[in-house]
């Protein structure tokens, strides 16, 4: 059977290059591979024979670690490339790395570069498919997949949901992604934070509501979703301290009440336990953190598949 | 589309899933530890009329479960659309089982070798057997069907098409010339 869609040989920089249709087929594809990593026997044959390369300039362990899960179960093989170990450290420019690799026969490349655009540039010179595992404050693509993956196979559909996402929004790429995301599968969304953390122009460019206090922005909420509070980022000034963002924004089981009754919790990671999320919701009955961890590599295989698993 | 000839009716299509599911129940000695899998996707309502006829002959539920090929297939890197995911469906343990394969054609047996590494994934079957409706000739890989509703020869260049009516409305076997398809 034929597909409407074809996603072989696209880049996948961020989902607003995606149609609402194409993520459905990208949920579609992932519910399959969750059912082949339910399985004793994990291994699929599918992209024997393609090679595909982690290219990580930014320091990354699960998001990484999941990707090359991903494509080593597809059977493709896996090579990585560190910015710390490698050429890159005696002054190769980002061009002529990406030429090197090329020639080594890369078939699809994943970057993650605090610059945005990173992933842009090694498409441009490699002409291969690129997947973005992150560019600075601008994308995770694959982290909001997962994201809207955990919530579409909970609860059916994003359509009419009300979705909370609480924290450091200005830094976040994950917020960006899935607002574009959530917003194209029908969600309605609320992003919460300091008024230092959470810039006003975001309902303009997404579509979201902003709101600064959290027992409103939780109202009616069927998902509520912390952001990690970037620690290093104190420095800046952007918020008088932890303890203080604490005792306005934590996810506790008192403030969770706020939202609707078993709303669902999610977080990316990697998680403050007692400073954006107490422990008591995040190991909680509501809580999808880890299933969200295990739908990254089920949502990673059915992009691989969907970007490579033919002719590009 | 120009149709060459209709080699099966609905009722030569019902006549031939009848008479196949008696030889499944004569040469197995009954349904004893028989498990029936349908390729996506017409092997699919094929194991499922399979099953309804074997309940008539020896009033015994034979389990169906479903093997979709696709992440198995070896001319992936040569097609140039991209197929549907749909996965595969086994409800049931198959180590052990005594499993019988369906699918609508068996041509170059690629698609059966696909499914034979598909289904050994979930474990080690004590014996698979291989159904088909149509044996349309051209093999590329040593494969035999064990139950063959009709064999048709064929030329290279035409196309057997089955019709059923769970999948495309109508049951018919149809024969094309493959230029009149693709015009």
């Amino acid at each position: 059977m034929q597909s409407k869609f074809n996603l072989l040989g696209r880049n996948l920089f961020d989902l607003d290059d995606y149609s609402t249709d194409e993520i459905v087929a990208i949920l579609e594809a992932t519910q399959v591979m969750k059912q082949i990593n339910l399985r004793d026997y994990k291994k699929l044959p599918t992209l024997k024979g393609k090679t595909v390369c982690t290219l990580f300039f930014e320091n990354s362990t699960r998001t990484r670690m999941s990707f090359e899960l991903a494509a080593s179960r597809m059977s493709a093989d896996v090579v990585s490339f560190s910015a710390e170990t490698s050429a890159l450290a005696k002054g190769e420019s980002l061009q002529d790395t990406v030429y090197t690799l090329n020639a080594m026969g890369i078939d699809l490349y994943i970057v993650r570069h605090s610059c945005p655009g990173s992933p842009q540039l090694v498409h441009k010179h490699s002409s291969k498919p690129v997947i973005n595992a992150g560019d600075g404050r601008h994308a995770h693509p694959t982290q909001a997949l997962l994201d809207i993956f955990s919530i579409w196979e909970r609860l059916g559909s994003l359509k009419g949901l009300r979705i909370a996402i609480v924290g450091d929004v200005t830094h976040s790429r994950v917020v960006r992604s899935n607002l574009i995301g959530m917003k194209k599968l029908g969600a309605e969304v609320v992003v919460c934070g300091p008024r230092t953390l959470v810039p006003g122009y975001l309902p303009e460019i997404y579509g979201c509501e902003v709101e600064y206090d959290l027992k409103t922005a939780l109202k009616n909420a069927d998902v509520v979703m912390g952001l990690r509070m970037q620690i290093e980022r104190q420095r800046e000034g952007l918020f008088p301290g932890l303890d203080e963002y604490t005792r306005h924004y934590v996810l506790s089981k008192e403030t969770i009440r706020w939202a609707k009754k078993d709303a669902l919790i999610m977080h990316p990671g990697p998680m403050n336990r007692g400073i954006e999320i107490l422990p008591e919701i995040a190991d909680s009955e509501q809580s999808l953190i880890l299933k969200q961890v295990a739908n990254g590599v089920n949502v990673r295989m059915a992009i691989l598949f969907l970007m490579l698993g033919g002719k590009a | 589309m120009n149709m060459k000839s209709k080699i099966m009716d609905a009722s030569a299509i019902e006549r031939a899933i009848r008479r196949i599911a008696h030889e499944i129940v004569e040469q197995n000695k009954g349904l004893e530890n028989i498990y029936l899998v349908g390729i996506r996707s017409r092997g699919v309502p094929l194991a499922k009329r399979l099953a309804d006829y074997l309940r008539q002959i020896e009033n015994t539920e034979v389990p169906v479960g479903i093997i979709d090929i696709t992440l198995y297939r070896d001319d992936l890197s040569t097609i140039s659309h991209q197929p549907v995911l749909k996965g595969s469906e086994i409800g049931f343990d198959i180590e052990n089982a005594n499993i019988i394969l369906i699918d609508d054609v068996l041509y170059t047996g690629r698609t059966v070798r696909a499914a034979f590494d598909a289904l050994l994934d979930f474990g080690r079957p004590h014996k698979i057997q291989l159904c088909v409706l149509i044996d349309r000739g051209h093999r590329e890989l040593p494969i035999k069907a064990n139950y063959v509703g009709k064999n048709v020869p064929t030329a290279q260049d035409e196309i057997i098409k089955v019709s059923l009516a769970e999948t495309d409305g109508e049951d018919s076997v149809k024969i094309f010339i493959r230029a009149d398809v693709e015009a």
